[in-house]
C-alpha cells in the first residue's frame, strides 16, 4: 500500500509541484540582499580589521616595545625594534605589520600589555602592489590618531566582557 | 503595398531572394534580442526565488546586463586548445546555432507570419532539432579533453533518448490534428482553454514539456554540462565568442521549445477565452504571452529542483516517459474510433 502510494505521488508529480510551491512562494519573499557601498550589515565591536597604533592622550605613543606582539603572531607578519631613548624609556624605532601575512587573529591585539596594537573596524581599504600592504610604524600611528574615537568607543562598549 | 512593388521592381529577378532574406533578419534579430533578455530574465527570476535581487547594477535595474555581457564576450579571445582539431572545434558552434535557428523557419506566429509554411512542418521541426546534438558531440570530442568528452557522450545519450518520448507525444497531437502543418495544428484548436490539446492530451503534454527540459539540457536534466562534476561539460574548451554562441543556441532553442509546446499544446495564437475583451487582443501577444509562460516554467524548474543522477535520467526517459506516450497513442486512437471522438477533435 506504502509503495502504491509512493508510486503515485510521484507519478502525479505530487511531490515536484510541492517543491515548486515552495519557491514559488519564495519569489515573492523580501529579499535579504545587502546593496554593498550603500548599505552595510552591523558590524561588532569586536571586528577586527586594520590595524593600528594608539597613542595616550598627552600624545605619548603607548607601545613599550615589549615585542609580545611580536612573539605571539602565528603568521610571523610583525617585525619590530628598539632602542633607549633619551628619557630612559624603551620605544619601538622600527613597527612594520606585513598585512599579506597577517590572518587577522587578533592575538597582537590580546597580547598587548598597554592598548596599543589593535584591529580597528576599517576593512575597506586596498593596495594595488604587495608592497603597499606592508604598513610601517607611521602609517600605523596615523590611522590610530585618525580613528581613536572609534577605537576607544569600541573599546569602552567591550571593557565589561572582558 | 506600392512600396512594396517599388522594391520588387529596383531588385528584378533578384526579389525572392533579397525578400526572403529581409524576412530572416525579421525573424532571427528578435530572436537573439529575445535570447539576450531571456538570460536576463532567467538570472532575476532565479535571484529571486532564491531570496537574491539578481543583476541590478548595469542600466535601470540591471536591464542593460545582457548588452554588457555580449560586448565582454565578443572582446574576448577565443582559445584554440592545442591538442584539438581545429577545423572540428571551429565546426561545432556553427553546427550547433545553424539547426537551432533553422528550426525557426516553419513556426508559425498567426496563420499569416510564418516565414515557410510547409505542410511536414512538424516532421521539419523533429528533423532539425535532431541535427543539435551533432554540434554538441562534435565539440566534447573535438576539444580533446576528458570533460568535454563525457559532457558530449552523456549529452548524446540523453538528447537521443528523449528524442523518442518526445516524437511520440507529438504523434498524438497529429493524430488530434490530423496535420503535419503547423498552422493546421493549431487552428484545429480553435476556440478558448478547454479546446486546446493540453486538456485531451495531457500526459503528452507533461512529457513534451519534460523532454523539451531535457533535450535543451536544461535543469534538473543537465548533466551534459554537470559543474560539479565535469566542469561545464562539452564546452569547457570554448571562450570568447565560440563559448557565447554555444550559449546562444541553448537559448534560442528553449524559446523553440517553449514556442512549439505553445502552437501544439496551448493554443497557439488563440485567446484564452474566446469571448469579446479576450479576443480583442491579437493572437502574436496571446502567443508570446504563452511562451513567456512556458518559460517562465523552464526557469522556475531550474530554481525548484536538483539535478538527476544520470542513470535516473535514463530511467525516467526510457521507462516511464516511452510507456506514457505509447499508451496515450493508443488510447487516442481508441477514442477516435469511439462515438466520444469529438473529445479529441
Amino acid at each position: 500500500m506504502k509503495a502504491v502510494r509512493r508510486f503515485f505521488s510521484s507519478f502525479l508529480l505530487f511531490e515536484l509541484l510541492r517543491g515548486m510551491a515552495l519557491t514559488g512562494r519564495h519569489l515573492f519573499a523580501r529579499k535579504i540582499t545587502v546593496q554593498f557601498p550603500e548599505e552595510k550589515t552591523p558590524q561588532s565591536v569586536r571586528f577586527r580589521g586594520l590595524h593600528a597604533l594608539r597613542r595616550y592622550p598627552n600624545g605619548e605613543e603607548r607601545c613599550i616595545a615589549c615585542k609580545l606582539c611580536e612573539a605571539v603572531c602565528p603568521a610571523m607578519a610583525i617585525t619590530i625594534e628598539s632602542e633607549l631613548r633619551d628619557d630612559g624609556t624603551r620605544r619601538t624605532t622600527r613597527y612594520d605589520i606585513d598585512l599579506s601575512k597577517c590572518i587577522f587573529c587578533g592575538l597582537c591585539e590580546e597580547s598587548c600589555p598597554v592598548d596599543s596594537i589593535v584591529e580597528t573596524h576599517i576593512f575597506e581599504y586596498h593596495a594595488e602592489k604587495r608592497s603597499e600592504l606592508y604598513y610601517n610604524k607611521q602609517q600605523l600611528l596615523a590611522i590610530g590618531d585618525k580613528y581613536e574615537a572609534e577605537i576607544a568607543a569600541a573599546r569602552a562598549q567591550d571593557a565589561k566582557y572582558r | 503595398m506600392m512600396e512594396l512593388s517599388y522594391w520588387q521592381h529596383l531588385f528584378g529577378w533578384a526579389w525572392p531572394g533579397v525578400w526572403t532574406l529581409v524576412r530572416i533578419v525579421a525573424l532571427v534579430v528578435p530572436l537573439m534580442l529575445a535570447v539576450a533578455y531571456l538570460t536576463y530574465a532567467e538570472r532575476k527570476v532565479i535571484g529571486y526565488m532564491q531570496v537574491r535581487i539578481g543583476p541590478n547594477r548595469v542600466g535601470f535595474k540591471g536591464l542593460l546586463q545582457p548588452i554588457a555581457d555580449a560586448v565582454k564576450l565578443l572582446m574576448k579571445e577565443i582559445i584554440i586548445p592545442s591538442g584539438s582539431n581545429k577545423f572540428l572545434f571551429v565546426l561545432a558552434p556553427v553546427l550547433t546555432i545553424a539547426p537551432a535557428l533553422a528550426a525557426w523557419a516553419v513556426v508559425p506566429f498567426s496563420p499569416q507570419m510564418v516565414l515557410a509554411n510547409v505542410d511536414a512542418g512538424l516532421l521539419y521541426i523533429m528533423a532539425i532539432t535532431s541535427m543539435g546534438v551533432y554540434g554538441v558531440i562534435i565539440a566534447g570530442w573535438a576539444s580533446n579533453s576528458k570533460y568535454a568528452f563525457l559532457g558530449g557522450l552523456r549529452s548524446a545519450a540523453q538528447i537521443v533518448s528523449y528524442e523518442i518520448a518526445m516524437g511520440f507525444a507529438l504523434v498524438g497531437v497529429l493524430m488530434a490534428a490530423h496535420s503535419l502543418n503547423l498552422v493546421d495544428i493549431v487552428n484545429a484548436q480553435h476556440g478558448g482553454l478547454l479546446n486546446w490539446y493540453w486538456l485531451p492530451l495531457f500526459p503528452m503534454f507533461l512529457v513534451y514539456l519534460i523532454a523539451g527540459v531535457a533535450e535543451t539540457n536544461r535543469a534538473p536534466f543537465d548533466v551534459a554540462e554537470g559543474e560539479s562534476e565535469i566542469v561545464a561539460g562539452f564546452h569547457v574548451e570554448y571562450s570568447g565568442m565560440a563559448f557565447a554562441i554555444f550559449f546562444l543556441a541553448e537559448y534560442a532553442n528553449m524559446i523553440l521549445v517553449a514556442t512549439l509546446t505553445s502552437i501544439l499544446f496551448l493554443g497557439g495564437w488563440y485567446p484564452l477565452f474566446d469571448i469579446a475583451p479576450f479576443n480583442w487582443i491579437p493572437g502574436i501577444f496571446w502567443l508570446l504571452a504563452k511562451v513567456a509562460f512556458v518559460l517562465f516554467l523552464f526557469l522556475w524548474f531550474r530554481a525548484t529542483f536538483p539535478r538527476y543522477r544520470y542513470d535516473q535520467i535514463m530511467r525516467l526517459g526510457w521507462k516511464v516517459f516511452i510507456p506514457i506516450t505509447l499508451v496515450w497513442v493508443v488510447v487516442v486512437g481508441a477514442v477516435m474510433q469511439t462515438p466520444l471522438a469529438f473529445l479529441v477533435h
